[in-house]
């Protein structure tokens, strides 16, 4: 059943010409090229100062193959994560527009994704998005007109097929994109999780990028189970990886962050790292906070290459986008190499 | 049932404001069954809502009645005698009682005494839970009996988020998912590899989306006079 269910489905007419890119991303062509892909992520601002993309982008240029748009993380309303896509393919830093399903129904989605390839984007990560009570609109309505899943179908029929999800044709063919997939292996129930993924292999996702990865042993269950059912072979699994910035920080993740493990080990490092620091010197204790967390970042990235199956990291480094260029080198990725041409 | 609560006094007296002599008016179904709106809520919210006008030196005087079932004309049709003498009605019925009583009685003010909340059941005493939203087209035979529309709060139909853990809700921990309760019970039935099959997406134009609804039978609908 699940094989039948991973087969590709027939195509609906006679097939386009054959492409050797789905979308022609550097992100796409990196993987082609057997790299081991790292990309990096981008909040953008809560008001529209372009400079703040361009500041942050200028950070991650060169040591990511593409950076991520987050779209109203944390249903937090922010600079819109097209356009803040269209500021980096205009400086050259490639964008993977992140979509939620929580804020547009199919209509707008298809609509922005059309315009999303217009303006050059050709990576997208389809997402079903936090619970708006979590943001700063509580009272607002949500959407979720269609979920993750059938968003990941709809963009592939619409690039593969050319057609809009109620079965019209899009007269010129449809966006060239790179479909991506929110994986949390760390969410429950587990035995679910590696369904889930192949639901979204099977629903036509390129790639995935998880959740933060705290818990290497659960990580490597979760990925025996991945290659176990061939999915790695289906599609290019990052693995979502984020320094911490302070002990608070790593017990807020640990307590308070729906669908995340954070092993108190770690929480016991970051607690560690201030020993011997005056109370007071607050700048002091952020510092070696902030180097510890990009070692522990570091140890995860090398533990994760060897983890069979993997095909990249995800560097997460909100509003600290300062730490990728230290974690990328520290991790031994950096320069970063050619893609496929 | 329709569950519905009563709202705050403080909200029911600023809306009966300057009105002197109201009727209140019950139902005997599903509020009486939630404790919202029976006999007994009635005699209640009139004693609550005259002792507060006293208060406040503005007297109203509050007659108190319950039909059987408000959502339906013939059942109200008997208050029309005598209610020329107020100058309001309070429906302590729900939304479908309220505006069955505002149709049936254009000229009069019929105001809402309950906030009508959701479709459900009891799961205790005192606590109701909700179970239905009413979406047009049922999907529990593929989710082995649990509602993702009503009970997932994103309504997801290939569930469960990255947000569900230790089988609860990322908007409220108090909140089983409704994924991970679909996932145990067919798990429990056999028929887990039923979730490995993209649901596609659904069509809405069954649910609000598609406007208000009506429900025409033919097969039940009485002949238009002429044919008769």
């Amino acid at each position: 059943m699940m094989d039948q269910l991973l087969a590709p489905a027939p195509a609906a007419q006679a097939p386009a010409p054959a492409r050797r890119f789905k979308s022609g991303s550097n992100l796409e062509r990196m993987l082609a090229a057997g790299h081991f892909a790292v990309t990096g992520e981008i909040g953008p601002p809560k008001n529209h100062d372009a400079d703040v993309i361009r500041r942050k982008a200028a950070l991650l240029q060169g040591c990511v193959d593409a950076a991520n748009i987050t779209d109203n993380q944390t249903a937090v309303v922010r600079l819109s994560s097209i356009a803040s896509g269209a500021i980096l393919v205009g400086q050259g830093l490639e964008p993977v527009v992140q979509m939620t399903c929580r804020d547009r129904n199919r209509l707008a989605m298809q609509s922005d994704l059309l315009g999303a390839a217009a303006l050059g984007i050709r990576n997208v990560l389809c997402l079903t998005g936090d619970h708006q009570s979590h943001g700063n609109h509580p009272g607002a309505k949500n959407v979720h007109d269609i979920d993750s899943i059938q968003m990941v179908r709809m963009v592939k029929e619409m690039r593969d097929e050319g057609l809009f999800q109620c079965g019209e044709e899009i007269s010129g063919g449809g966006p060239p994109l790179l479909i991506g997939a929110a994986a949390n292996p760390f969410a429950d129930p587990f035995e679910l999780r590696v369904h889930r993924l192949a639901k979204k292999v099977a629903a036509g996702a390129n790639f995935i990028q998880t959740q933060l990865v705290f818990d290497m042993s659960r990580f490597r269950e979760y990925m025996k189970r991945v290659v176990d059912l061939g999915l790695h072979e289906k599609v290019a699994i990052l693995a979502g990886v984020g320094p911490l910035k302070s002990a608070g920080m790593a017990r807020h993740m640990r307590d308070k962050v729906p669908g995340m493990v954070v092993p108190d080990g770690y929480v016991a490092r970051m607690e560690a790292a201030v020993e011997g620091v005056a109370a007071e010197d607050k700048t002091a204790r952020r510092e070696a906070w902030r180097a510890e967390g990009i070692r522990i970042c570091i140890e995860q990235i090398q533990e994760l290459r060897e983890i069979e199956g993997l095909r990249g990291v995800h560097i997460m480094a909100i509003e600290w986008e300062e730490a990728i260029r230290p974690i990328v080198e520290g991790a031994g990725l950096f320069p970063r190499p050619a893609p496929e041409a | 049932m329709i569950v519905a609560k009563q709202k705050p006094l403080s909200e029911l007296t600023a809306m009966l404001d300057g009105y002197r002599n109201v009727l209140a008016v019950g139902c005997g179904t599903c509020v009486t069954v939630c404790f919202a709106g029976g006999v007994k809520e009635v005699g209640i919210l009139a004693s609550a809502l005259r002792m507060a006008r006293r208060l406040d030196g503005q007297p109203m005087s509050v007659a108190e009645t319950t039909v059987q079932r408000q959502c339906e004309a013939e059942y109200i049709a008997p208050l029309a005698e005598g209610l020329d003498e107020f100058d309001a009605i309070l429906s302590l019925g729900c939304g479908v009682g309220v505006q069955t009583l505002a149709e049936r009685f254009p000229d009069k003010r019929v105001l809402p005494a309950l906030d009508t909340t959701f479709m459900g059941l009891p799961t205790e005493q005192g606590v109701w839970e909700e179970r239905c939203q009413g979406c047009g087209h049922c999907v529990l035979d593929i989710t082995g009996g649990i509602c993702p529309v009503s009970r997932c709060a994103k309504q997801l139909m290939n569930g469960p988020c990255g947000g569900s853990q230790g089988g609860m809700c990322e908007v409220d921990s108090d909140t089983p998912c409704a994924w991970q309760l679909i996932w145990e019970r067919l798990d429990r039935q056999g028929l887990a590899d039923r979730l490995l099959e993209i649901q596609p997406p659904r069509d809405w134009s069954t649910s609000r989306d598609g406007g208000p609804r009506r429900i025409v039978r033919d097969d039940l609908r009485l002949p238009p006079p002429e044919d008769v």
